[in-house]
């Protein structure tokens, strides 16, 4: 079972960057654990820290004004090494939702398989979004997974999630829950094939 | 009549379970190529639930990215990396799966050992833990990375959940211009469609120029379709892909053999069906590339200039453009040209196949690297390795100054011993030039294994074609 996802209201931490890939997210050389926790650490370690270990402070997670549990990005959020590792990064730092106006494939399929929403959205509301939140950090936005919408002051942006995956993060379940029921028929057709 | 099917359709559709409305497709995978990194939590997942892998047949082992390239009888130094690797031979045999370990005469990068054994077919469904699994695509077959969640899915149901992605074709007709390799052909393609451009589709490439090309050629094209967005990449089999599958140590023998063959003739996009998108190109735009931003689609012909902010397409680029190049220490407008760099990497999964190595052998007979370079060859697998032995490479790129290193992911990405210094320029013939991929700001060029060894003899970012 995994945590449901229903509505949340936070504030955000604006990351105006497109094409952010995974190594960025987290770096290779955090790969090393054999579990899924503690990765928060690391997350965005190269543009969190400096050589020496310490925050630098121009980077949005180090910034004390934006704190949140919504992340708004640039376009192509995710892109590059399939990792589930930054999905799993992000999450444990206390994420749990990725507003852009792009994401890679694998990268979103992750995100959903471990209770974080990548919500897509016009170019124009991205743009708004982080503005605002630049403006006045303490801004707070409305995900709303079951109507499917977020808001942002009085403008409220519509998201597309497929009904199976929609289901699936209300309620907590699975893939892997959904495969296994059809045990039976992969095995007749793992012998025919 | 049955609808007109592209190739990428027609196994797909053969391989769905299960299909009901709402959901996305229950997709059976005939090979499963798992690694010590994206694989320890997909156990772990399996111990909680109380279950065995569902059919260990079809799932095959390496240890690759953390591997050392030096030394690799000795246990791995650095205690992460040895216990991941560790993990996975624990793992493997508390599960029955076949692991090639390091040391076996069979360990390598898993996109390089899969279609070297023969386990990677035509018409299969391939899956791995791993963006870079579009390489088996070059088969004609249907393969893409997937999550550590998604590698649970497999090992327990042999099935993963997957929504059908859209299909494009991408063709290439014509004769290549001299010094242009398969390299070159897939980062011009990035460059022209962008990081994103494939996001959401399956690619099929065609078209006179990519027939031509061998089996190996096609591996480095396929390979980097996910630095577009594409899902995966393939190429229809044909005579080329069965004599390369021949008589390969797990592919099948004799009668069996002709037999698929024949059964892999027919696995061709018909001729009325549709794509969602076709692009086409000449092979005779196409120039050696290289990459000077951090992302695979900032690449341009090695006689270009940088592009300035005022050349680009979007103003939303401006701020992640000029980022890079802050990065890179590149100003907009430059030449690449003459650029002086410190390091060369051959190797990983996109170019490090015998061809790559006999390519680099050719170039290299009889001179010397330059004095500010360091030139690491690193081959894909320990077969090709040995056979690089066999044929005297080693003597060769030992008289250049190449150190020939054993079989890894080496200097792909920062997560084994093998990393560029902080600052230092390296030609890699690798996959990505994200930020830090090959050690903490590391720098990194993209460029074909040839235009690599042109910049390994003359130390400089050069355009091979004046070498030849
Ligand atoms: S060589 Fe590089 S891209 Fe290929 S599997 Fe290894 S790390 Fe990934």
């Amino acid at each position: 079972m995994k945590e449901k996802f229903i509505t949340l209201t936070s504030t955000a931490i604006p990351l105006p960057i497109e094409n952010i890939d995974t190594d960025q997210i987290i770096p290779a050389r955090f790969l090393k654990a054999t579990t899924r926790e503690g990765f928060g650490d690391n997350l965005f370690r190269d543009w969190r820290y400096d050589v020496a270990g310490n925050p630098k402070s121009d980077f949005a997670l180090n910034d004390t004004r934006f704190s949140g549990k919504i992340l708004v990005a640039g376009k192509n959020f995710g892109c590059g090494s399939s990792r589930e590792h930054a999905a799993w990064a992000l999450y444990d730092y206390g994420f749990r939702v990725i507003i852009s106006s792009f994401f890679a494939d694998i990268f979103k399929n992750n995100a959903l398989n471990n209770a974080l929403l990548p919500i897509q959205v016009s170019d124009a509301f991205l743009q708004t979004t982080i503005q605002q939140i630049e403006k006045d950090s303490t801004t707070s936005l409305v995900v709303d997974l079951e109507k499917q919408f977020v808001q942002l002051g009085n403008q409220q942006e519509h998201f597309d999630i497929n009904p199976y995956k929609k289901t699936c993060m209300i309620n907590g379940y699975d893939d892997i829950d959904y495969l296994l029921d059809l045990r039976a028929e992969i095995k007749e057709f793992d012998l025919t094939h | 009549m049955t609808k007109a099917k592209t190739l990428f359709e027609k196994i797909w559709d053969a391989h769905v379970v299960k299909r009901q409305d709402g959901h996305p497709d229950a997709l059976f995978i005939d090979r499963h190529f798992i690694h010590e990194v994206t694989s320890p939590q997909a156990f772990d997942g399996l111990r909680k639930r109380g279950i065995r892998v569902f059919n260990t047949q079809r799932t095959t082992a390496t240890a690759d990215h953390n591997v050392p390239t030096k030394d690799q009888h000795l246990p791995i130094k650095e205690a992460l990396s040895r216990h991941q690797v560790e993990t996975l031979r624990k793992n493997c045999t508390e599960f029955g799966v076949d692991l090639y370990d390091l040391g076996h005469a069979f360990q390598g990068i898993v996109h390089i050992i899969g279609p070297e054994l023969g386990l990677t077919l035509p018409g299969m469904t391939i899956v791995c833990g791993d963006s870079h699994t579009s390489t088996h695509g070059a088969f004609g077959n249907i393969a893409f990375g997937i999550g550590t969640s998604e590698v649970e899915q497999v090992l327990a149901t042999q099935c993963v959940l997957q929504y059908k992605p859209k299909t494009m074709k991408i063709e290439i007709n014509g004769a290549l211009g001299k010094g242009v390799v398969a390299k070159d052909i897939i980062l011009y393609i990035i460059s022209k469609l962008s990081a994103s451009g494939a996001t959401g589709y399956f690619v099929e490439y065609a078209g006179s120029a990519i027939e031509r090309l061998s089996m190996e050629a096609r591996m480095t094209i396929c390979n980097m379709s996910i630095e577009m967005g594409a899902r995966g990449g393939l190429i229809a089999p044909d005579e080329t892909t069965f004599n390369y599958i021949k008589g390969r140590k797990f592919a099948p023998q004799g009668e069996a053999f002709d037999a698929l063959v024949e059964q892999w003739k027919n696995l061709k996009t018909d001729h009325d069906s549709a794509y969602d998108l076709v692009i086409k190109f000449d092979a005779a735009d196409i120039a050696p590339m290289i990459t000077y931003g951090t992302n695979p689609g900032m690449g341009i012909k090695v006689t270009d200039r940088i592009p300035t902010t005022l050349e680009l397409k979007e103003i939303s680029e401006h701020a992640s453009f000029t980022k890079s190049l802050e990065y890179m220490g590149l100003d907009a407008g430059s030449s690449l040209l003459g650029k002086a760099i410190d390091y060369v990497f051959i190797g990983s999964c996109t170019n490090a196949r015998m061809e790559d190595l006999r390519l680099v052998a050719d170039m290299v007979k009889g001179k010397k690297k330059a004095a500010n370079v360091e030139v690491w060859v690193v081959p894909g697998s320990k077969q090709v390795e040995e056979q690089a032995r066999k044929e005297g490479l080693d003597k060769i790129f030992e008289a250049a100054g190449f150190e020939l290193r054993s079989p890894g992911c080496s200097a792909c990405l920062g997560m084994n011993e093998d990393k560029v210094p902080a600052g230092k320029y390296c030609i890699s013939t690798s996959n990505r030039n994200f930020e830090g991929r090959q050690g903490p700001k590391s720098r990194t060029f993209l460029a074909s294994p040839l235009s690599a060894a042109a910049a390994a003899i003359t130390g400089k970012v050069t355009d091979v074609r004046e070498l030849l």
